[in-house]
């Protein structure tokens, strides 16, 4: 197994052991193996995912070979599902790749059941009638759904899940919780331990920012009636009461100081976002709640009661100038205390457990040490149906990008993705597919398109003339450099929705190949 | 999707945008069957690097119509590669990069042929670069990208009223990756801004001070760097760390962790070990796939103009949800490397000796054991040792006969500068000026040159 670590050292450094087991657990369905499809799969092969099933009812011509490279001379008249696959296999022997030679829209016909042994399935180049069709099975089934679609310069994906809530969701940038606002007893007795006035000058300049600011909030507190600094001025004077406090000038602890002291100005308690999550009714447990909503529950209780307001601390400090000794004391304190927190929410959650008459070994312990150590972070995302997206999009969201400049290809492009599906439904190719029939095709997308816009409310609207030629001159081509970006995005989703690490997209994501000013839609 | 019968060619899917009139593309866009064969037959694209993003682009653009390209890297394939680079296979370790993926995009695109150059890019002489219409950049370090912007702004000549010569505009893609994020940009020497005109894009690398390595350790990186940096030397006298050397990492792993338990430090593992002394970068597939997609479609534009470019700096995030934003960054009109040039007016009698030490105290340049070319021509080359004793004749021969008494004109120059205590090889464009010579002679008399 060493090798498997070397292999896979440069990702396990992302997502660590517990992603690349969810990876390596996971089954994939790919819909239709055209280049957006296989190069979707491509990527989450070289990544060691468990298996993989790819489903496609064509077989291969010519032109596939111009922009497919899971295929080669040798697969002409072969099908593709499987020329692709055994490529595929090529990639990564510890992947199971298998095939079936179908259309898709078959198989949504005759066996819908078919998808529910998927973890994920990815459905490319699949028109909107059955997308629609295969969202409201995915969903029944609790399948996740992604769609991606290749077409010309321009190109979409979306996520379909009811919900997706990540725990582990690894923001570049966050706060650190240090507390420095709302300081526990164990902290403020240790920060009353040290010397802020030693006559060492090498001890005053190894003293943490995290004892100095608590010292001197302390101090401010005492003069200032219990409170911390909030006006601009007062924040001001604070800072300058931290420099007056400077041995030297050259002490990086006390500049540190000044520069983190916007943390202790932040207001206490939990975020907005936080807010919404331990307000949603979901809360409201039964037998069938998840392991998330469970440990939500158990938090909430955390929050109102022995939190004061607070999650559980996360336990970790960031690097500062200080110390070892110092150093290593802080680490031991927030460390204790996040253990003290944690100990707390165990208990809720066992508790709760027995309560609905689950098991209460049944989430482990590391489950809930993770879920504490992320609290602030929590997120959930929803995802409206396709059927909901299609019938009923959100009108002042597609009003605003319709009369928006930086959206204005971005929404362009999305009503006429829809409406060459409408086209092709009507006139059994897309728009601009073939070359004879160029100027004709324009005036159909056009009038298909002005009547898309209507059943979504958006009268009046019309779409630029420049776009519509543009759309048919791309007559549905699948250009290889396109579908490698649109698969590679498909399959970077994929990876955050098994791995349950990171956020996932939002919304429907919109490439504009022309001049990359891609955009997400909220519809 | 229902196939709809009809003849099939392989460029069935470019031919709409290389064939089809467009009404959002570029100035020179003209649509055709010689367009289609011209991006075939006459277009030549480097592609330097054979790592995640060039595995990547010798695919994309094998796919997008181009028949001539070449690939250099000097690295061999190793296993940790193998998650991404996905030309290789286990069998292939220890390999050439650029020899294996050149052969496999090969043996799979037919009609494409791909030359591999299994070597360092500063083995190459600056002409080999010139041969290329388009240079797409998959690397790594910020040297290597600052290496080959310096060589295709080379190129770049200017009007006597400072607007670049189109012709001589060597056009380069580059992308980068880190994780779930990215950039990709399209660099036109002289009209948008070149690597180094956007420089502080890439902060320098943090390093520990020793001082904190030696006295007051606090994390398991600062065990890691002292174990690194410090212990080896005391203990190995003058054998030079290799990171290479399973040994010798795992001598630092358990140096590390044993500073890391004298002073109750957590957290050292082999991983991190690594990680810290490697200076390793985390890498993806799905990444590199997006980011060598962007490169390889603007290339396509480039040479084409089947549709507008990208204006021309994209970053991609995918790590919090998904995140893409253009922006159009300026040249900085002063740029050393793409702009017209350092200006340095010279008698006519300057030797090329008194001309390569007057560019190591150019204030602008700084530029220490220069090697001097002229359109191409070495007039002196400080190594290797055989072209060093070709030219050095010419050190005592003054500049202005050596470039063909031309009075003003444009020279490049090699050497070594200094940036923040390391030493990297950097390539100047030196604009020369004679005083002295008739016209322009009272001109810097009167100015009492």
């Amino acid at each position: 197994m060493a090798e498997h670590k070397i292999k896979y050292d440069r990702q396990l450094r992302i997502w660590g052991e517990l992603g690349q087991v969810a990876l390596e657990k996971a089954s994939i369905c790919l819909l239709n193996c055209g280049p957006t499809g296989s190069e979707t799969l491509k990527n989450l092969v070289l990544g060691g995912i468990g298996s993989i099933t790819v489903i496609d009812g064509s077989k291969v011509d010519e032109g596939d070979l111009g922009n497919n490279f899971m295929l080669d001379e040798s697969s002409i008249g072969h099908p593709k599902a499987k020329c692709v696959c055994s490529f595929l296999q090529e990639l990564n022997d510890s992947v199971n790749a298998k095939f079936i030679e179908e259309y898709p829209e078959k198989l949504l016909e005759s066996n819908p059941s078919f998808f529910a042994q998927f973890s994920l399935v990815i459905a490319t180049q699949l028109m909107e009638n059955s997308v629609v069709k295969l969202d409201r099975i995915c969903r029944e089934a609790n399948i996740m759904l992604i769609i991606a679609r290749s077409y010309g310069l321009t190109g979409l994906v979306r996520i379909s899940v009811k919900e997706h809530a990540v725990i582990e969701t690894k923001p570049d940038h966050f706060l650190d919780d240090l507390r420095l606002n709302n300081p526990w007893p164990e902290l403020k007795s240790f920060a009353d331990t040290i010397d802020l006035n030693t006559p060492d000058p090498v001890a005053h300049k190894h003293i943490p920012y995290v004892i100095i600011l608590v010292r001197i909030a302390e101090e401010w507190e005492k003069s200032h009636g219990g409170t911390l600094p909030s006006t601009r001025d007062e924040k001001k004077e604070f800072k300058e009461l931290i420099k007056s406090k400077m041995a030297a000038i050259d002490e990086d602890n006390y500049k540190e100081a000044i520069e983190a002291s916007f943390k202790l100005f932040a207001p206490r308690g939990i975020s907005s976002n936080l807010q919404k999550i331990i307000s949603d009714n979901r809360v409201e447990l039964d037998s069938t709640s998840s392991d998330f909503w469970v440990m939500v529950a158990a938090l909430k209780e955390f929050i109102s009661n022995e939190g004061g307001g607070e999650p559980p601390l996360e336990g970790s400090i960031p690097d500062m100038t200080s110390s070892t000794e110092h150093y290593v004391n802080l680490q031991m304190i927030y460390q204790a205390k996040a253990e003290a927190d944690y100990q707390i929410i165990e208990s809720k959650v066992r508790n709760i457990l027995k309560t609905i008459g689950r098991d209460t070994q049944s989430i482990s312990k590391a489950a809930i040490k993770s879920f504490c150590r992320n609290a602030r972070k929590l997120t959930v995302c929803r995802y409206r149906s396709i059927q909901e997206e299609f019938t009923a999009p959100n009108s002042s969201e597609l009003q605003k990008y319709l009369t928006d400049e930086d959206y204005s290809l971005a929404v362009g492009f999305y009503i006429l993705l829809r409406a060459a599906d409408r086209f092709a439904a009507n006139y059994n190719s897309f728009p601009g597919q073939f070359d004879g029939e160029m100027d004709e095709d324009i005036s159909r997308l056009k009038t298909t398109a002005v009547s898309l816009l209507n059943d979504l409310g958006c009268n009046g609207t019309t779409l630029t003339e420049d776009l519509i030629n543009e759309m048919c001159r791309f007559g549905a081509a699948e250009i290889h450099a396109v579908a490698a970006f649109i698969g590679g995005i498909a399959s970077q989703e994929v990876i955050k929705l098994i791995t349950k690490q990171f956020i996932p997209m939002s919304g429907t994501f919109i490439f504009n190949g022309i001049d990359h000013k891609s955009q997400l839609l909220s519809l | 999707m229902a196939s709809f019968g009809g003849q099939v060619s392989r460029s069935r899917d470019l031919d709409k945008l290389l064939l089809r009139p467009g009404h959002l593309v570029g100035p020179d866009f003209d649509p055709g069957t010689d367009l289609r064969e011209g991006l075939k037959e006459f277009v030549k694209i480097l592609v330097v690097g054979a790592g995640g993003l060039g595995c990547e682009l010798l695919k994309d653009l094998a796919l997008s119509g181009f028949r001539h390209l070449e690939v250099i890297d000097m690295d061999r394939i190793e296993v940790s590669n193998l998650n991404r680079q996905f030309l290789f296979r286990l069998q292939d370790v220890g390999k050439p990069k650029a020899e294996v993926a050149a052969q496999r995009v090969m043996e799979r695109v037919s009609g494409v042929n791909i030359v591999p150059h299994f070597c360092r890019i500063e083995d190459k002489e600056i002409d080999f670069y010139s041969d290329f219409s388009i240079i797409a950049l998959g690397l790594d370090s910020i040297e290597a990208r600052s290496y080959i912007n310096s060589v295709a702004c080379s190129f770049l000549e200017y009007e006597d009223d400072d607007t670049p010569k189109g012709e001589s505009i060597k056009p380069m893609v580059d992308g980068g990756t880190e994780g779930f994020k990215g950039h990709a940009r399209v660099i036109l020497p002289g009209k948008t801004p070149c690597f180094e005109c956007t420089i502080w894009l890439f902060p320098p690398q943090v390093k520990f001070p020793l001082c904190t390595l030696a006295e007051t350790p606090r994390t398991a990186a600062h065990c890691i760097e002292y174990a690194h940096l410090i212990k080896w030397d005391e203990v190995h006298g003058g054998k030079a760390f290799d990171p290479d050397e399973p040994d010798h990492m795992n001598w630092v792993y358990s140096e590390a962790l044993k500073r890391a338990d004298l002073f109750g430090i957590p957290g050292v593992t082999y991983q991190l070990t690594q990680g810290v002394v490697k200076n390793i970068i985390p890498a993806i597939a799905s990444t590199n796939a997006i980011i060598s997609a962007a490169c390889a479609l603007e290339t396509l534009k480039i040479a084409s103009d089947c549709s507008k470019t990208l204006s021309n700096y994209l970053t991609y995030n995918g790590a919090e949800g998904l995140h893409t934003k253009v922006t159009e960054f300026v040249r900085d009109k002063d740029c050393l490397v793409c702009g017209p040039g350092a200006l340095v007016e010279l008698d006519m009698s300057t030797t090329l000796q008194k001309f390569i030490e007057l560019l190591e105290e150019h204030p602008k340049l700084l530029l220490s054991k220069a090697s001097i070319s002229h359109k191409g021509k070495n007039l002196y080359m400080q190594a290797p040792p055989i072209l060093e004793e070709q030219t050095r004749s010419n050190l005592t021969q003054p500049l202005f006969h050596l470039i063909g008494k031309k009075t003003r004109d444009v020279v490049h120059a090699t050497g070594t500068i200094s940036k923040n205590g390391t030493k990297t090889s950097s390539l100047k464009k030196v604009r020369i000026v004679f005083t002295g010579v008739d016209g322009t002679a009272e001109m810097d008399m009167v100015s009492g040159a």
